[in-house]
């Protein structure tokens, strides 16, 4: 893991500072770039000293320790003129709510959706929940997300205006019901999804060997397919949810935009736009590492659900 | 004459599947009494393993037609509602199948899936049932049973694996256990270790046994009587005597000549020539006429009931007993 | 005149002088690694750990033991599918441990292998008339225009219809894709025949016709085959000489008689006991050797004689003599070489046994 986070690290450093040509502090200074800034950034990047000594200035900020995490010399916005360190905390906290309200609603659809599919099999149950399947991994999340917004905001008043100012409070805008329809979108796209893999897992574990065997003991039917049949069901779903949820905290973009919430994935965006090179670099290196802790994380829940996975 | 444990009467079971009614079991009519222990024997396709899952009432209603009666201790099995029938499976009748890597579910312990079983059906705490489990581990000769019963399944051999589902099996006492290709998948060594184990315990705790299996060597050892079954019927049964030194049916000779024997040496096995016939189209008449190599008119046309003999060594065969007894005596050269 | 080559072995081919394949001190270690980026060496599965075998033009040599014993294991390492650890490899006189390249494709079409599992050996995606046909496109031994027709004859000769030669594996039965992976084998006239428990997977009615098929075969190509299976009576039934494996090592050779009714090793004397009789008189009458515990895994094997944790042998001895560890010291200290015991049957043993295991029933 952590040379996976190294060589992450020194790409993004070579892509970022060292290997274009040109000025790197001009580079990160972007469209802000008047003389002093440039000279600013020179001075505090330290472009004449040692490769080495860049590098470790520049991964510094990668360790997500006070005084180290996003250190203000590498990591400043140029374009705004505060630390990116900053601005990122106002945003982290937006997308995290974004992503665990989605992640709860999908989860929360879609796994039953696709127990009842495969216990139910080829009922009309099941043909509906899998048509929703369809639907949801067809359609695309920023289609959705405008016609969430004109039928339930525009058309029926029923939701909020959408946008959050930076900075604002989230309890209040939560209560505010401002997440509500974004959570809806993320939700329906990935619930499709897990519903059809619970739903494929489901059936694959329902024919096992160990199934049969626990009919045979004289278990109920229910016992079977939770107790039995669910746990060895979901296992593989944890695996894609860990993953999912890195992709998200990294940016659910598109969602972010639809929805106008200032969340990381519309900072990166943004900073693209402004050409605030540090921000995107910090962004680029804070998605890498969020993958590479819920690998980890994922790897540990894996090995907590399955024992045949345990290190000796 | 004491009532049988199980008589089952009349057995059909229909698969419905896309190509046509799959004829799995056709007819078959069979009775196990107390603290018997009853082989059944046929290859692939002869119903053996569906009769018995019919028994158990895993055979899944929806998929396949299920009709005939089961009684067992005076309660016919088919009529019996869903909940009652749970009560009855694991505890008196229990069931353990062929390939013990994939029958225990690998997430938990094996000591609790035992405890699961019993407490199923069992009012007791937890920790009795704990007790018990570990009890019954060191009943089937696993060394240790209070650390193995925490354990779980992929830290065990396939040996041991299959003395634990012998040992859930029988940790409530059932009257018959059902034990479906037991040693196939086991190195000879361990089934020679697994069939005397289940020997060795149906005298100890009285239960009746039926052994399924292709291995004619396997019942030949451990079984009161025998039933061949082909083509999802009982085309000969009686005790072992009977049908390795008095077989009474072609398919049952074929299937004697058929597998090489440590104490004998021939140039050559007497194979069955053709194949199972397929259970959808089933051939009128006799099934094993096809490929019968005494087959005359009336084996076209009819279709031979099972008839007992004389005791209980029936066959469904229309040769004459003179003509059976001939072909024993100069063909199949048994050791009498 | 032939003259005896390893102690035990019968004598060699009259007609060459030479056994068809000879195996000196052949040795198999798959390596155990721990570690996901730095691997290191942290032992070796013992597969194959000293084995020495002769194969003569003509034979069938059955080698029959359980799991972890490593039977397919030498089977592949002579096919050299595998490379060998240790130890050397000859067939028909030429070293061919460590051959390569264009030698060993042309090696190929002397030796060929038949397996176990008819459902998983053939290409699902391939008409059978492809698969038997693909040895002729790989060696170019028949041309284009021919190769149906040799195939078709081929599919006669294992008792397929020719008029097959279009479908699917998926649409025979097991034995019929059986004898498709024998035409395969066949096609190319090879001299050996590796059968790896090519009738484990059958039915007991098919598994006759496929065994006599075998036979047959032999007799009509001067076949030579080295046969694998853990039935013993199937292994019994086709083999001239019976080869018994234990963890890796070869415990007891003899002619298949011999075998059952002198065994000498202890293992060998288990496995006659554990075989199912399909006689309920022979049955009674067997003596019963039971061995404890399972077999053991083959990546740390017991020193000495490898069999001396569950040798009923051993135990007897040391109860005997008083001792409360089980063991007889030699066994436990010293492993056995195979020696012979009369003509063409070896065993590697300090104390064999003397009775038979299964009594004849006299005729």
């Amino acid at each position: 893991m952590l040379l996976v986070l190294f060589v992450i690290s020194v790409l993004t450093f070579l892509i970022f500072v060292k290997l274009p040509p040109g000025d790197p502090a001009r580079r990160l200074a972007g469209r802000s770039g008047t003389p002093e800034v440039i000279e600013l950034i020179q001075e505090r990047l330290g472009l004449n000293d040692k490769l080495s000594t860049q590098y470790a200035r520049f991964a510094k900020g990668l360790i997500p320790w006070p005084g180290l995490w996003l250190n203000e010399e590498v990591y400043f916005s140029y374009a705004n003129n505060v630390p990116v360190k900053e601005e990122i905390a106002e945003r982290l906290p937006v997308t995290a709510v974004l992503m665990a309200g989605g992640v709860v609603l999908w989860l929360l659809i879609g796994i039953p959706t696709g127990v009842i599919s495969a216990v139910k099999r080829r009922s009309a149950a099941d043909r509906g929940a899998m048509l929703f399947a369809l639907m949801g991994v067809s359609l695309p999340s920023f289609w959705l997300g405008m016609v969430m917004i004109y039928v339930f905001f525009y058309q029926l008043g029923w939701a909020p205006p959408t946008g959050i100012e930076i900075g604002a409070s989230l309890p209040e805008s939560i209560l505010q019901g401002k997440f509500l329809l974004a959570w809806i979108t993320l939700a329906v796209t990935s619930a499709a999804f897990y519903a059809r893999m619970m739903r494929g897992n489901m059936l694959e574990v329902l024919s096992e060997d160990y199934t049969r065997t626990a009919r045979a003991k004289g278990l109920s039917e229910r016992r079977v397919i939770y107790k039995h049949g669910l746990r060895a069901a979901l296992t593989p779903v944890v695996t894609m949810l860990g993953l999912d949820i890195a992709f998200l905290l990294g940016g659910a973009v598109i969602t972010e935009q639809v929805f106008a919430l200032p969340g990381l994935g519309e900072y990166a965006l943004q900073s693209l736009g402004d050409t605030n090179t540090p921000g995107v670099m910090a962004v680029t290196i804070i998605g890498a590492l969020f993958i590479v802790i819920a690998n980890l994380v994922v790897d540990v829940v894996y090995a907590a659900l399955d024992p045949r996975v345990r290190y000796s | 004459m004491p009532e049988p444990l199980l008589e089952v009467s009349d057995l059909n079971v229909r698969f419905n599947t896309d190509d046509g009614v799959v004829r799995a079991v056709d007819g078959v009519s069979f009775s196990i009494m107390q603290g018997e222990t009853l082989g059944v024997v046929g290859e692939s396709g002869s119903g053996k393993s569906v009769s018995s899952l019919a028994v158990m009432g895993l055979v899944n209603r929806k998929q396949a037609d299920v009709t005939g009666s089961i009684i067992f201790k005076g309660q016919d099995l088919l009529t019996l509602p869903n909940d009652e029938m749970r009560d009855i499976r694991g505890k008196q009748i229990s069931m353990i199948f062929q390939d013990p890597m994939t029958s225990l579910h690998p997430y938990y312990r094996v000591g609790d899936q035992i405890s699961e079983a019993i407490l199923v059906h069992e009012d007791i705490s937890k920790k009795e049932a704990s007790k018990r489990a570990v009890e019954m581990l060191g009943l089937v000769n696993i060394p240790r049973p209070d650390q193995r019963a925490r354990q779980y399944p992929h830290e065990f051999s396939g040996g041991m694996r299959q003395r634990a589902m012998i040992a859930m099996a029988l940790s409530l006492n059932p009257d018959l256990l059902i034990a479906d290709e037991p040693t196939t998948a086991l190195d000879v060594t361990v089934q020679a270790q697994i069939l005397g184990l289940i020997d060795k315990l149906k005298d100890e705790f009285d239960t009746a046994v039926m052994i399924i299996t292709h291995d004619l060597g396997v019942v030949a050892e451990y079984c009161d009587n025998i039933q061949v079954m082909y083509a999802g019927r009982i085309i000969e049964s009686g005790d072992t005597d009977d049908i390795y030194y008095q077989p009474h049916h072609p398919y049952t000779w074929g299937l004697l000549q058929s597998i090489p024997r440590l104490d004998e040496h021939e140039d050559r096995l007497t194979p069955i020539k053709g194949l199972p016939p397929s259970l959808i189209n089933l051939p009128d008449g006799c099934s094993f006429a096809p490929r019968c190599p005494y087959r005359f008119e009336r084996c076209d046309a009819e279709d031979p009931p099972l008839v007992p003999t004389d005791g209980h060594h029936a066959d469904a065969c229309f040769l004459t007993l003179e003509k059976k007894e001939a072909v024993v005596r100069e063909e199949l050269a048994v050791n009498q | 005149m032939s003259t005896p080559t390893v102690a035990g072995q019968p004598e060699a081919n009259p007609r060459s002088g030479r056994p068809l394949v000879k195996i000196t001190g052949l040795k198999k270690y798959f390596p155990i690694t721990r570690g996901i980026v730095f691997q290191k060496h942290v032992g070796d599965v013992h597969a194959v750990d000293g084995v020495d075998l002769e194969v003569n033009q003509g034979e069938t040599v059955g080698l029959v033991g359980e799991t972890g014993c490593g039977k397919s294991t030498l089977a592949r390492v002579i096919m050299r599918l595998y490379e060998s650890t240790e130890g050397t490899i000859e067939f028909d006189g030429r070293d061919i441990t460590h051959m390569k390249g264009g030698e060993l494709r042309e090696l190929r079409r002397d030796m060929q292998m038949v397996f176990q599992d008819p459902y998983a050996s053939l290409n699902p995606r391939k008409t059978v008339g492809s698969i038997v046909g693909e040895p002729f496109q790989l060696h170019k031994t028949v041309e284009r225009t021919k190769r149906k027709a040799t195939v078709q004859e081929l599919m006669e000769l294992v008792g397929l219809n020719p008029e097959h030669y279009n479908r699917y594996p998926h649409e025979f039965s097991g034995g019929q894709r059986q004898r498709i992976g024998v035409a395969r084998a066949l096609a190319l006239r090879p001299r050996l025949i590796v059968a790896d428990e090519p009738v484990s997977a059958l039915d007991v009615s098919v598994q006759a016709q496929i065994l006599n098929l075998l036979s047959d075969l032999q007799k009509e190509f001067d076949l030579t085959y080295l046969f694998i299976a853990h039935d013993l009576s199937v292994v019994k039934h086709v083999s001239d000489r019976v080869a018994v494996m234990y963890l890796g090592k070869i415990a007891e050779i003899a002619d298949g008689d011999s075998l059952y009714r002198e065994p000498r090793h202890p293992y060998t004397g288990a496995l006659l006991s554990a075989v199912p009789v399909a006689d309920p008189r022979l049955a009674k009458q067997k003596q019963r050797i039971v061995l404890e515990g399972d077999v053991p895994s083959p990546i740390d094997p017991p020193s000495g004689c490898r069999f001396h944790p569950r040798c009923p042998q051993t135990k007897r001895l040391a109860k005997a003599d008083g001792r409360t560890d089980g063991v007889e010291p030699r066994c436990m200290e010293e492993d056995p070489v195979l020696r012979p015991f009369a003509q063409g049957h070896t065993a590697a043993c300090h104390f064999p046994l003397e009775d038979p295991i299964i009594a004849s029933t006299g005729d």
